[in-house]
């Protein structure tokens, strides 16, 4: 390039990287360096942080409170993960047919994706209410009386993975809707001249080649989940039987930090959770090749 | 499915199953919403009957008035706005320069910054909002407009995914330009930027969401009056003075804070849909 050379080159570089540069420095790659520090000492904010070595992690390992949130957490993960792909991938096929009308399917779809997960959680609080929502006076019309979902810690976190599901399909769908709209029509075209049925197309060519998307999915999943936080702090009933017994990892990082100030405990908490969505990715990306399959070009 | 058509019979089943899903779908997606809608048009009798009513028998919007007794509405909207606004626009500023950086200068070092803000992009947000919390409240930004705008300007994605877009544009145009003596801010500005509005519309559409309905951050860094946003008033809304919770209230204000959400998701789900497809990136 013309113009690019010496001092002249490094004052353009400089014009157009510092703003960003600078910002990220101070507001992402500093932080995360000393929240890494934080995690090894004790401080409520008042008095100096005091640094206590492993402590931190040994408490953290040796809590009640902790395990619970990580059980929490997997738990609803085990639930939301199967649900939300197949439900997101069904989704997807669907709205990926050609039809009169299903553009308003897949507006109408998305909307749950663009409202904030106050609102979602605090409209499905409502719906789930026992006595006056919507969920437990449909099934009393068919004769079921139902759970006291949010007052209640398993059924709230069935409550929380639905809403989850809910307000997530229209965003996985987009996603394989994508992949969907990379397969080139001509493979399905071979396939109808040999007479295959449109199970076959789906079975031997749409998930196949939907493979490098599905991975992508579950990796984007896990990760988001994992990491939830709204729904959960929001939806459990206050004075209930599942309050402060529906916890996932972030929220205890929360309560940690901003109700008792423990500012040291809470990081390596968030490090600990850190540390486990890395090695799922990482298991992921080992185990990809028994599975996806990418179209060599 | 094309060969479905050489059976009538089977067509016309095919037709209206389909049409039966999109209308089931369609009522899935929506129903919520307009409970909440049907719920904040009622007085607080109406709402604990055992038989739900989808359209109130009596429509009155007292919950409304209660909402704006219990939170400074025009505020709280300024607020929100306020925030989204100028968040989205320093962001796609700061993000477009760097990536013209990244995509159109060449420099000793460039692939190993870039690769920086690759690695921040792996750090879960939990961790972040500790050491972030921290940074703020030493700065005294707390309950102040900076602690909601200026820590989120710095998302290195938006930089990533500009980069992609500017590196597909051919050096001819800047070359065509430097030799009829233009400088590298007239080639951003009037040459690159305007080949990219189409990622540019998108980010600002994901940067106006991700803050407008933003949570967990602005709850603990902006709880005054002054300074607070939508979702976060929302969530104060439960409970209340009288412990039991207002839930025409409640629904009313999340009527308040999803309606400009929705208006405009409406007029520019292109935008979105398309973003979200091509980028994988979500709010």
């Amino acid at each position: 390039m013309a113009g690019n050379k010496g001092w002249y080159k490094w004052k353009w570089v400089l014009f157009f990287l510092a703003p960003s540069l600078a910002g990220l420095l101070v507001f992402i790659v500093m932080p995360i360096l000393s929240s890494l520090a934080y995690a090894f000492t004790d401080w409520n904010l008042l008095s100096p942080p005091e640094f206590i070595g492993f402590a931190n992690f040994q408490e953290l390992l040796g809590s009640s409170r902790f395990w619970l949130a990580l059980r929490n957490t997997v738990f609803m993960i085990a639930i939301y993960l199967p649900l939300a792909f197949t439900l997101g991938l069904g989704l997807a096929l669907f709205l990926n047919r050609r039809f009169r009308g299903m553009l308003i399917v897949r507006t109408a779809t998305y909307i749950p994706v663009i409202a904030s997960w106050v609102v979602v959680s605090l409209v499905w609080k409502w719906i789930f209410n026992p006595s006056y929502g919507l969920v437990n006076y449909g099934l009393r019309l068919v004769g079921i009386e139902g759970p006291a979902w949010l007052f209640e810690p398993t059924s709230a976190m069935f409550a929380i993975v639905i809403t989850s599901v809910w307000k997530d399909m229209g965003f996985i769908a987009l996603l394989f809707l994508g992949g969907l709209q990379n397969i080139s029509e001509s493979y399905y075209e071979a396939a109808r001249l040999d007479g295959a049925n449109p199970w076959r197309l789906i079975r031997h060519i749409t998930l196949p080649l939907l493979s490098p998307t599905m991975f992508f999915v579950v990796i984007t999943l896990l990760i988001n989940y994992f990491q939830m936080f709204a729904q959960v702090w929001l939806m459990p009933m206050a004075n209930s039987a599942a309050d402060r017994q529906v916890e996932t990892i972030v929220t205890e990082v929360v309560t940690n930090a901003f109700s008792y100030n423990r500012m040291g405990y809470a990081s390596a908490m968030s490090w600990i959770l850190f540390a486990i969505i890395f090695v799922i990715t990482f298991i992921q990306l080992r185990l990809q090749n028994r599975w996806v399959y990418y179209e060599s070009d | 499915m094309n060969q479905t058509k050489t059976q009538p019979t089977n067509f016309t089943a095919n037709k209206t199953a389909t049409y039966l899903v999109m209308a089931l779908l369609i009522v899935t997606s929506v129903l919520p919403f307009l409970w909440m809608l049907s719920t904040s048009f009622k007085s607080q009798e109406y709402i604990l009957a055992s038989t739900p009513q989808f359209i109130p028998e009596n429509i009155t919007f007292e919950s409304y008035t209660q909402l704006a007794d219990r939170i400074d509405l025009p505020r709280t909207m300024f607020n929100s706005m306020f925030v989204a606004v100028m968040g989205l626009t320093g962001q796609l500023i700061v993000a477009s320069m760097a990536a013209y950086a990244f995509a159109r200068l060449e420099w000793r070092g460039r692939d190993t910054v870039f690769f920086l803000y690759l690695a921040t992009l792996m750090i879960p947000s939990v961790v972040l909002i500790i050491p972030q919390f921290i940074l703020v409240r030493s700065l005294g930004w707390v309950n102040t407009f900076m602690a909601l705008i200026i820590p989120g300007l710095f998302s290195p994605f938006s930089t990533f995914l500009l980069r992609q877009s500017f590196r597909g544009i051919p050096k001819d145009f800047d070359e065509a330009a430097v030799i009829d003596g233009a400088n590298h801010f007239t080639i951003f500005w009037r040459i690159i930027l305007p080949m990219v509005k189409p990622t540019l519309a998108t980010l600002a559409l994901l940067g106006f969401m991700d803050r407008w309905n933003d949570y967990l951050w602005p709850l603990f860094v902006a709880r005054r009056p002054e300074v607070i946003t939508l979702p976060v008033a929302l969530a104060g809304l439960q409970g209340g003075p009288r412990s039991l919770t207002e839930w025409n209230m409640v629904m009313a204000g999340a009527v308040v804070t999803v309606l400009p959400m929705l208006v405009v998701y409406i007029f520019t789900q292109r935008w979105f849909t398309q973003g979200v497809m091509s980028s994988g990136l979500k709010g």
